[in-house]
């Protein structure tokens, strides 16, 4: 059975989105399958961009941020599978005096629904729905750029899917949309680009663009994945200014992902990966690896 | 297939629900009522100025007579703005009548706030400094940091409060009734008063602030002449003023601000960032008492944060007194005391509290932001709003305040680097701190200052507050310790005096001739 247990990691602030292996990607697992999993990935960044200024700071050094993520997938039908994850975040400067946070970040629930399957061409096509949610599960703090470990926002997903195989090779192609919600920070006034006079701030909307494509089997998935985040709105980071919450932070970002399904014991699955921010914007210049064991569960009564 | 795009249009339709979620926020400071002073201070002209010493000896011409062409054309302007008011106006209106002291206190917290970025080193890690002479180069002036903002809150405010009072003197010789009260086809769309008019008090506040942003801010003068017109287009839309008056305000306002801007340029400000030979004595100079001096925690390593401020020419006293109030030496950095104070500070960098944190974030008041004494004039107004204070009581009341953290700074700057402590993370690097660390000494704490002498002020103008200011105060100081960026002592004796200095702007309130 090909399953990829899915989730999406919402790196520590600044960090910007990384998705390892994806709400972004077109595998589902058959009805009544549960999977359940670990995944860590340690993601780091020297240089950032400051708007468009590329630049490091010694007094940041390395930020590290790691994330230890519990997931879990479920069949609810053939073509509608339900997700959720649960990550604790530590994130630690090597520079400079910060102390960094560490904390249990937002829990994400997703349902994934298969729409359409059809056979075109030589090879078959599919389009998926996701939507997903995503909730802080703890009251960490947001409003302490670069070590926070989360933006604090309530969050609603949309994402269109749309995959075509021909035999064991695959593209994939999606877009999403995030609505973000306000947030409440500590303090009571904040400068922008103009002063406010609120413990309140707007967090502008996001979207995401994903391609990937590489090789498919029972066994085996190898990935090239390259995707865009853009901040709908926000503003810059100004020369050598505090980095805030309500950034335009974008970024692009090329990774590859593999898979490999045990078989000695049956179920056993292995994930490893790295991404790299190849342009950004507000963000750091992330290196991301990844690496995730999940075990597949069928819950079906066997046939006698 | 049909189903399929049928499920599809639902998916999009719910993701457009999502989509028009409303973001907006409201503000705490658009929500102020329109001005209402419950008492018009008529009495003003005889309160004692800071600066100026006879209201006589600036012009103000007398107005034209209500029944003279000249005023009927201003009152006519009036009524043609006023026949067809946009909303755009109408949300002027609104913002603006809360009082022009306050809307000039707000944009001036937004300039701090805006200017207060320390400058980006250079490639061989030096810092560039910013040059008032050239402005709009990068690093722009000014860097507002705490000191330098202090320093301009207190220069607004101040000519302010002048400037009102000359206004006054003016407004009761020529005692000029407002538009409204002139022409029946003229609308108060503000609450109406008794004050007269002429010059426009308003306009002297703009007028005052004008000028003096002049000199403080020069890369914004065009954005701070954009909010003067503004604010004197709301004034005749309310019916408020004539144009008359507004030009006279104006030019009174600016008058009596370039005699504090004369002051402010010769008052040692421009040479408190001292000389490469200055840094290295201070240095040098408590190396040789056998302490422990401190040094910059940034890198590359930045030189220290305005060494001579403690040489600015203070408001509330003499130059003598500052000296006079410098606290007692903090704890050798070789004592038993002091290990025992950083052993504290280790303490809260290893165990912070969420509720510590927020403590900490509430007060940060560092880069990006109005800066502490910015954050305790945006008190002091949430405060005053609710007081019903005329202009020239809101204008005297900050003034005291920012004399009080201007001179707070100027004391407190005096302790930092006559002792030149090191930071509790330069000792022990272990420490790690929960916001940043300031690139100046330790000894004594600048939040402690500043909400000690400000809390004091408050205290005696609203006594009703009971023990709020210095509560809040209190958490202040605590902050910085909370943060590990503070010995537990150079927030007591920040505490100290802070208050002290702030005693010196309670007895100057005490005699000024305002009442309470």
């Amino acid at each position: 059975m090909r399953n990829f247990c899915l989730f999406l990691i919402f790196l520590a602030a600044f960090s910007t989105f990384a998705y390892a292996q994806t709400d972004a990607d077109a595998i589902m697992i058959p009805k009544n399958y549960f999977c359940g999993g670990l995944m860590y990935s340690n993601s780091s960044w020297k240089n950032y961009w400051e708007g468009t200024f590329k630049r490091d700071n010694l007094n940041i050094g390395t930020l590290n941020t790691n994330t230890y993520n519990l997931m879990a997938n479920y069949g609810i039908l053939n073509n509608l599978n339900v997700l959720a994850s649960v990550p604790y975040v530590t994130t630690n400067a090597s520079g400079g005096t910060l102390r960094g946070l560490e904390g249990v970040q937002d829990m994400m629930l997703s349902l994934k629904w298969r729409i359409l399957k059809t056979n075109f061409a030589k090879g078959r096509f599919f389009v998926y729905g996701i939507g997903s949610a995503s909730l802080p599960l703890s009251n960490y703090q947001a409003d302490f750029m670069p070590v926070a470990i989360g933006s604090q926002s309530k969050s609603l997903m949309f994402r269109c899917l749309v995959d075509y195989n021909v035999g064991k090779y695959f593209i994939t192609g999606s877009g999403e949309f995030m609505q973000r919600s306000l947030i409440t920070i500590d303090r009571t006034s904040y400068y922008t680009t103009e002063e406010h006079y609120t413990n309140q701030v707007a967090l502008p909307n996001m979207t995401n663009y994903a391609l990937r494509t590489g090789y498919r089997s029972s066994r085996w998935i190898a990935e090239a994945v390259i995707e865009n985040n853009t901040t709908l709105g926000g503003f810059d980071i100004r020369k050598n200014d505090m980095p805030f919450v309500s950034n335009r932070m974008n970024s692009t970002i090329a990774g590859v992902n593999f898979k490999y399904s045990s078989v000695r014991i049956k179920g056993l699955e292995l994930t490893a990966g790295g991404n790299y921010v190849a342009a950004g914007r507000n963000v750091g210049q992330s290196t991301t690896i990844h690496g995730g064991a999940y075990y597949l569960m069928n819950f079906n009564k066997r046939k006698s | 297939m049909k189903r399929y795009l049928l499920q599809a249009l639902s998916i999009c339709l719910i993701s457009a629900a999502f989509i028009s979620c409303n973001k907006s926020i409201t503000e705490t400071n658009m929500v102020y009522p329109a001005l209402a002073p419950a008492k018009l201070d008529l009495n003003a002209d005889t309160w004692n100025p800071v600066l100026i010493t006879n209201t006589n000896s600036f012009t103000v011409a007398a107005p034209d007579a209500v029944t003279s062409p000249a005023y009927q054309a201003d009152l006519n302007e009036i009524k043609a703005l006023q026949s067809n008011i946009t909303s755009e106006q109408r949300a002027s209106i609104n913002y603006w009548s809360a009082g022009a002291v306050l809307r000039w206190n707000e944009i001036l917290r937004e300039l701090v706030a805006k200017h207060n970025l320390p400058p980006y080193q250079n490639d061989d890690g030096s810092y560039p400094a910013p040059n008032s002479t050239n402005p709009f180069a990068y690093p722009q002036f000014p860097f507002s940091n705490p000191p330098y903002a202090a320093r301009a809150y207190a220069y607004v405010s101040a000519a302010q409060y002048d400037a009102l009072i000359a206004a006054w003197h003016f407004k009761k010789q020529y005692n000029r009734t407002a538009p409204y009260k002139n022409d029946a086809g003229i609308q108060a769309l503000i609450p109406k008063s008794d004050l007269p008019s002429y010059p426009s008090e308003d306009a002297v506040v703009s007028g005052a602030a004008v000028e003096m942003m002049k000199l403080l801010f020069p890369t914004e003068i065009a954005y701070i002449e954009q909010k003067a017109v503004e604010q004197k287009t709301y004034r005749m839309l309310a019916g408020a003023n004539v144009r008359g008056e507004l030009e006279a305000g104006e030019l009174l306002g600016k008058q009596v601000a370039a005699i504090f801007a004369a002051r402010a340029r010769a008052d040692r400000a421009g040479k408190a960032i001292g000389t490469p030979a200055l840094w290295k004595q201070l240095e040098v100079q408590t190396l040789a008492k056998n302490e422990q001096c401190w040094v910059s925690l940034e890198l590359p390593k930045r030189p220290p944060m305005l060494p001579l401020f403690s040489k600015v020419l203070p408001f509330l006293f003499d130059t003598l007194t500052v000296v006079a109030l410098r606290p007692p030496p903090p704890y050798s950095t070789s004592s038993a005391e002091f290990k025992n104070e950083t052993d504290e500070v280790l303490y809260y960098s290893k165990n912070a509290t969420r509720e510590r944190q927020a403590i900490v974030t509430f007060w940060a008041d560092g880069v990006g932001t109005y800066t502490p004494p910015g954050h305790w004039n945006y008190l002091a107004a949430q405060e005053f709003v609710k007081e019903n204070y005329s202009e020239i009581r809101w204008a005297r009341n900050l003034a005291l305040i920012n004399m009080a953290e201007m001179d707070a700074a100027i004391v407190c700057w005096d302790a930092k680097y006559y002792y030149f402590n090191p930071r509790p993370c330069q000792v022990n690097p272990e420490i790690k701190t929960l916001t940043g660390v300031p690139n100046f000494p330790s000894y004594t704490s600048g939040h402690s200052n500043f909400s000690y002498a400000a809390a004091t002020v408050l205290s005696y103008l609203l006594p009703d507050r009971g023990s709020k200011f210095t509560d809040m105060a209190h958490e202040a100081a605590m902050s910085r310790l909370y943060g590990a960026i503070h010995y537990r002592s150079d927030v007591e004796m920040g505490m100290v005096t802070g208050i002290k200095v702030g005693q010196f702007a309670v007895k100057r309130a005490q005699t000024d001739g305002a009442g309470n």
